[in-house]
């Protein structure tokens, strides 16, 4: 680190990067987050970025439609790789989701005051992600229109759902956490809601925003058991988060394919996806603050912190690349050895190369305070971080399906047209879900950088 | 209950978070019970101006965690031993430990479920139309102006006497709120 740089979280550091600009009250915090979806005129650079965000979502909606007619054929899988890009970029997206739920619940039962200006787009970022990793699994059964039959039903049939199994646990354990998060999101929302109800000049706009705040007119008795619910929902996201890559880790630690079949799978993949998460959180806040101009709602203290945390939970991720191989190599077994030397030397040991370059070489200027202050290098460290998880899910998926116990079973995996015409179709329906929330509901909780306002007054007095 | 009048009580607004903690307390020294402050965000310190304890949503939430942890456990036990045993390897059929990852699911589903439903349910919410909406200045209410609304049904309550107070509590803008 720099010698001319003043101790961290010294009162000089907290006075150059606070969490709040300085001057703001209760009125004008209110004023310039409800005119970005009440009074500003959508910009032509919205309209572009939606147009093509949207463009890509109806290209997803097009190969779904031809993997429907046609069947999972379309796709690059088949015997022995049956997961593919399906499962991939199912466990990429719904650990991106993570950090949403970190910074919303975890963050607040810590109670750090940097997580209120970017945990309401951080939750949307959270739902908007569960909601592209659900459409993978359900149109990987091939049969999609059959994917109740996962649920437990009481069919004329009298069966039930094989309630020991990680597939049925994941479809709990996503369906719950989707659920919990839009919950969780939408009491956030009420407060905000009712602001606009009373702020918004058109009729139309007073309705709806009427209707989605449900009455709600700040009672102190209202707000008192509103507090209790939110602390509770904070209390109980925070073990589902944790409890939710954990079971997606299942589907493939229970299993006995080598290079899966191990213990540090939850703890490794919980720490990847938060990793994830962050990256994704500060690829949405960097161009937000920038278009919107709210450097002085997400500050640099915000991007800094968040930064920090990529860099210690990137760590961990390291860790667990590092005792994978340790633990494959002590165990002695020759397929989990076999695997390793896959991995090293194999036909895809580019993906893990880059991998480790994307994952723990590059993230390690997080170090430096320098890197974290400059906006552009977040930016694009963010993307390389997001390329390394998926590459990380790719090799833990496509590796070890190709090289199993015997070489008669070995095989190649290569994804077709579609298989990338799905994934980046997911991508456009994030964005263009990212764009359209951006537009209709505050991006920052406005209730909340009140609270904020006053308690920084408070501070200073 | 009787119809008592059209008008629903007497509104006083305030500028500040700490002006709206005093008055508050001031107003339940004062022996007034049926009144209630607004704010555009949860004040810290007012739920003890106001005396505020009982507070159910915990007692609800819990409830809701036990109902679905149970359920779900209980679920999984009928389908797996009672409805659709299935003898694999001779392996038992209440193989509990496989049965955790949903009981747990169940559990916070059902504690965020109830957590939210009994607070917006013991909120009275939704809630289309409230008398306080009729004040034209409430509309600030969700941006930065805090109210206290002493109401009508109060024992205590006297419209000039009552609104007298307020405004002696420095509120400005008081204002009678009508029933409908």
């Amino acid at each position: 680190m720099s010698a001319g740089q003043p101790p961290l979280d010294s009162p000089e550091i907290r006075r150059l990067t606070p969490v709040l600009g300085p001057g703001y009250t209760f009125g004008s915090v209110t004023d310039k987050i409800s005119a970005i979806v009440l009074t500003r005129p959508t910009s032509l650079g919205w309209f572009v970025g939606f147009a093509i965000a949207f463009s890509l979502m109806g290209m997803m909606t097009i190969a779904i439609a031809w993997l429907v007619i046609k069947g999972t054929g379309i796709w690059g899988i088949n015997i022995p790789i049956g997961w593919g890009f399906a499962i991939v970029n199912f466990v990429w997206w719904i650990g991106i989701g993570h950090a949403g739920t970190l910074i919303s619940a975890i963050l607040f039962l810590l109670n750090q005051k940097w997580r209120t200006s970017i945990n309401r787009f951080a939750e949307a970022m959270t739902l908007f992600a569960v909601a592209c990793a659900g459409i993978f699994p359900l149109i990987h059964t091939g049969r999609p229109w059959l994917a109740y039959w996962m649920f437990p039903y009481p069919s004329t049939m009298g069966i039930w759902p094989q309630f020991r199994s990680p597939l049925i646990w994941d479809v709990f354990a996503v369906s719950t956490y989707g659920t919990v998060s839009l919950l969780f999101w939408f009491v956030g929302l009420i407060p905000d809601l009712a602001t606009l109800r009373d702020r918004s000049a058109n009729k139309p706009a007073q309705i709806i925003y009427g209707m989605l705040a449900m009455g709600w007119r700040g009672s102190a008795r209202h707000w008192h058991r509103y507090q209790s619910a939110y602390l509770l929902l904070a209390g109980l996201a925070t073990p589902l988060v944790l409890s939710v890559h954990t079971v997606v880790s299942f589907d493939f630690a229970i299993a006995i394919v080598p290079g899966w079949h191990t213990t540090i799978f939850p703890p490794y993949f919980v720490a990847g996806a938060i990793y994830s998460g962050f990256a994704m959180v500060l690829t949405i806040a960097i161009p937000l603050r920038k278009a919107y101009a709210l450097e002085d709602f997400i500050t640099m203290r915000h991007l800094d912190n968040m930064a920090k945390v990529m860099l210690a939970t990137g760590l961990i991720v390291a860790y667990g690349y590092f005792f994978e191989i340790f633990m494959s190599l002590y165990s002695g077994n020759k397929f989990d050895v076999f695997l390793v030397q896959q991995r090293l030397h194999g036909p895809y040991a580019p993906f893990y190369f880059a991998l480790i370059l994307c994952n723990i070489l590059t993230p390690q200027l997080l170090w430096f305070y320098k890197m974290r202050h400059n906006v552009a290098v977040l930016f694009i460290m963010s993307i390389v971080v997001n390329v390394g998880m998926w590459l990380e899910r790719f090799v833990i998926v496509v590796i070890s399906l190709t090289r199993d116990f015997m070489p008669s079973a070995w095989g190649r995996y290569s994804p077709t047209f579609w298989d990338w015409a799905t994934f980046i179709g997911t991508i456009g329906m994030f964005v263009t879900l990212i764009f359209l929330f951006v537009r209709v509901l505050p991006a920052i909780s406005i209730a909340e950088m009140r609270e904020l306002v006053a308690e920084t007054s408070e501070e200073n007095k | 209950m009787e119809h008592r009048s059209h008008l629903y009580g007497v509104m006083g607004e305030f500028t500040t978070p700490e002006e709206l903690i005093e008055a508050a307390r001031k107003v339940r020294e004062a022996g007034y019970r049926r009144y209630d402050a607004y704010a555009p965000f949860p004040v810290e310190g007012l739920s003890e101006a106001m005396h505020l304890k009982r507070n159910l949503v915990p007692m609800i939430t819990l409830l809701g965690g036990l109902a679905g942890g149970l359920g779900g456990f209980g679920f999984q036990y009928w389908v797996n031993v009672s409805s659709y045993a299935m003898n694999i390897g001779g392996r038992p059929l209440n193989s509990w430990p496989a049965f955790i990852p949903v009981t747990f699911e169940l559990t916070i589903l059902g504690a965020s479920l109830s957590a939210v439903l009994g607070m917006l349910a013991l909120n009275g919410l939704p809630q289309p139309h409230h008398p306080v909406f009729n004040v034209h200045r409430f509309s600030h209410a969700s941006t930065d102006r805090f109210f206290i609304c002493i109401e009508a049904r109060d024992k205590k309550f006297h419209l000039p006497e009552t609104a007298r107070f307020l405004q002696g509590l420095k509120a400005h803008h008081v204002s009678e709120v009508s029933d409908d």
